[in-house]
């Protein structure tokens, strides 16, 4: 397989393009995702080569956006839909979690919503309350949707194929500081299955279960552990729904220890959910210690650097969590 | 009066006929407690759907609201399925998942009834959008009340819609109450038509009781859409004969204001406009009325035996595969 060392950025560009190369009924709608190429950048170009009639700007109307969105989609295209900062997902919500999630279900499984709605999301930025959050678990509690959450340029080009493909409604949650963070991607057409999680670092120790940026953040504290003689692993599952247990279980049996880490704030977070997985599960028996969230602090994010960066975890609270554990 | 025949006037009968009988049928069966849920009725109102799907096929869409069986009956849904339906039973339209505020069947082009006020309009938008992008002619209709057009959606979708030139037509029912709430109070215009002009579509009032000139309205905006000339907003104007759902006492109405409204039937008028153009005698409507009850009826035998979802299925179709 040949490889190119691209950005987190094109990769979902790429994948977008890709998948429109090769259906047709593929197109992209959203805020400014024209000639202006989206709030980052990652549809630059994009119209150029598909056209207006594929890459559509929208006015500033998030529940129109979804809602139309969704209604193309039953009616047989497969948008992607692009919301410019995860935030503005609340202004969508009706339409995404009251008509996109049910329509299938409450129509007794005679439709089908083929849609993305592609969001960057996280903070790090110095963009303030409005413009930073991590609101996934709000989305994994919905019966419905599919909700994925790459971290590296590899995940997020093969994850988008497969939300692009899915016959189902996928919220895809791009990691915005990774945007131009580069990595390794192959050159020929590959796609990622939902629900397999990756382990991106092998290890003996203790396990820890990060998500998006956090995974960056892992993988460092990991090697600043490392020459503590800790050995951890780091997973990343992905995708949030569907789940995958297995890799997780698997990992805390050989471990005995589990921290999980994200940047969403600690109550009500993902990081509950995957916790209360693993103690219903038979890697119970094998915990040594209790399993620790490091999650952001239960405020809104600052728009002050130093304060944004105490209100979601570091790679120091990564390494302290560790340190108190093992 | 146009070019309405006979024979359309006749059909336009029959199905605002069966719309009132299943209705009536409907209120008679939650009134007795044998209906889950709710049910809002649409009595009162079957111009209207009737008017407006008259010029539709299998391949336009439309969406619906929680008051959604006259559209559905008009736009070519099945009685008996329905039925089945708002008894939860499996032969229903959705397989008893959905009820009254559900029933949807996309090869039909029915993109749903729908429990969340102004939540039809964007999605009407998107189906719409679908039909432009796949150049197929087809057009989407979005019905809605007067209160879902103070949704933001109202104002997201015909802002889209019009600046997309989509073939769509978005047709308010105004029966005058969002709720209980009289339409005076939740807004300070007489026609909600008023508001096409704040995003360049054309926007007209009719008599939403009056079946022929609802169709002759719908006819030519759905025919411009069709020919790619963009959005309409149609103005019904109306009467909700029931409460809000059926069990409301409506004590927000006045009185003798319903009185009126009631002289107004959208099916007594037609009857009378049928008699005085001699399309059909009094013995005629009868035998209709007769024909169409005997449908209902069978709809609810249909209905009550038919079997029961089984709840080993609770999970299925909540994903697709």
């Amino acid at each position: 397989m040949t490889m190119a060392l691209i950005t987190y950025k094109e990769a979902v560009r790429q994948a977008m393009q890709e998948e429109m190369r090769r259906d047709e009924n593929v197109f992209l709608l959203g805020e400014d995702v024209g000639v202006y190429g989206g709030a980052f950048g990652v549809s630059l170009g994009m119209v150029e080569e598909f056209g207006e009639e594929r890459v559509r700007d929208t006015p500033i109307s998030e529940g129109v956006i979804a809602g139309a969105a969704a209604g193309a989609a039953v009616t047989g295209l497969r948008p992607i839909a692009e919301i410019m900062f995860s935030d503005f997902i609340t202004i969508a919500m009706d339409s995404l979690v009251n008509q996109a999630a049910k329509m299938r279900y409450m129509f007794g499984g005679k439709a089908k919503v083929p849609m993305v709605l592609r969001m960057p999301g996280g903070s790090g930025t110095g963009a303030a309350a409005q413009h930073s959050q991590s609101l996934e678990a709000w989305l994994v509690h919905v019966p419905g949707l599919k909700v994925v959450m790459p971290s590296t340029p590899y995940d997020v080009k093969g994850l988008l194929k497969t939300a692009i493909r899915d016959d189902n409604p996928v919220v895809f949650i791009e990691t915005k500081t990774v945007y131009n963070k580069k990595g390794e991607v192959p050159e020929e057409d590959y796609v990622i299955p939902f629900g397999v999680a990756d382990v991106k670092r092998v290890g003996r120790d203790v396990t820890v279960f990060a998500t998006g940026v956090m995974v960056h953040r892992s993988l460092e504290a990991a090697e600043i552990l490392a020459k503590e003689g800790i050995d951890v692993e780091v997973i990343d599952p992905r995708t949030l729904v569907p789940f995958d247990k297995e890799t997780l279980v698997k990992s805390v049996i050989k471990t005995g220890k589990l921290i999980i880490v994200h940047e969403a704030c600690k109550r009500g977070g993902f990081g509950g959910e995957v916790a209360a997985e693993v103690m219903e599960s038979e890697a119970f028996d094998y915990l040594d210690a209790p399993i620790k969230r490091v999650a952001g602090k239960n405020n809104p994010i600052p728009y002050c650097m130093e304060l944004e960066k105490s209100a979601v975890p570091q790679v120091d609270d990564i390494v302290n969590a560790v340190r108190e554990i093992v | 009066m146009g070019d309405v025949t006979k024979e359309q006037l006749l059909d336009f009968y029959k199905t605002m006929l069966t719309i009132r009988k299943f209705e009536d049928k409907a209120a008679e069966l939650f009134a007795a407690g044998r209906l889950p849920g709710f049910v809002h009725l649409y009595s009162g109102e079957e111009a209207v759907a009737t008017g407006v799907c008259a010029s539709l096929t299998n391949k336009d869409y439309i969406t619906s609201t929680h008051r959604g069986h006259g559209h559905l009956i008009a736009k070519g849904g099945q009685v008996d399925k329905m039925m089945a339906e708002l008894f939860a039973k499996v032969t229903g339209y959705c397989k008893g998942r959905g009820g009254s505020m559900h029933i949807a069947d996309v090869d039909l082009g029915i993109l749903g009834a729908n429990g969340i006020v102004g939540a039809g309009q964007p999605i009407a938008v998107g189906a719409a959008f679908a039909n432009q992008y796949l150049k197929n002619d087809a057009v989407s209709v979005c019905f809605f009340g007067d209160a879902a057009s103070n949704r933001g959606t109202f104002h997201e979708a015909l802002n889209l819609a019009s600046v997309w030139k989509l073939p769509v037509i978005f047709v308010c029912e105004n029966n005058r109450f969002g709720i209980s709430m009289n339409q005076k109070d939740h807004m300070n215009i007489v026609d909600v038509s008023q508001r096409a002009i704040s995003y360049g579509i054309p926007g007209v009032t009719i008599d939403g009781n009056d079946v022929a000139a609802v169709y002759e309205t719908a006819k030519d905006a759905i025919s411009r859409a069709r020919k790619g000339e963009g959005p309409s907003l149609i103005e019904c104007k109306t009467w909700r004969h029931y409460g809000h759902f059926q069990g409301d006492a409506g004590l927000y109405k006045d009185a003798q204001e319903q009185e009126e409204w009631l002289k107004k039937d959208p099916i007594l008028k037609l009857e009378e406009k049928l008699k005085v153009l001699k399309f059909a005698k009094d013995t005629e409507l009868k035998e209709i009325q007769q024909q169409i009850q005997g449908q209902i009826d069978a709809a609810v035998e249909f209905a009550e035996n038919s079997p029961e979802p089984s709840p080993e299925d609770v999970l299925a179709d909540v994903y697709a595969p």
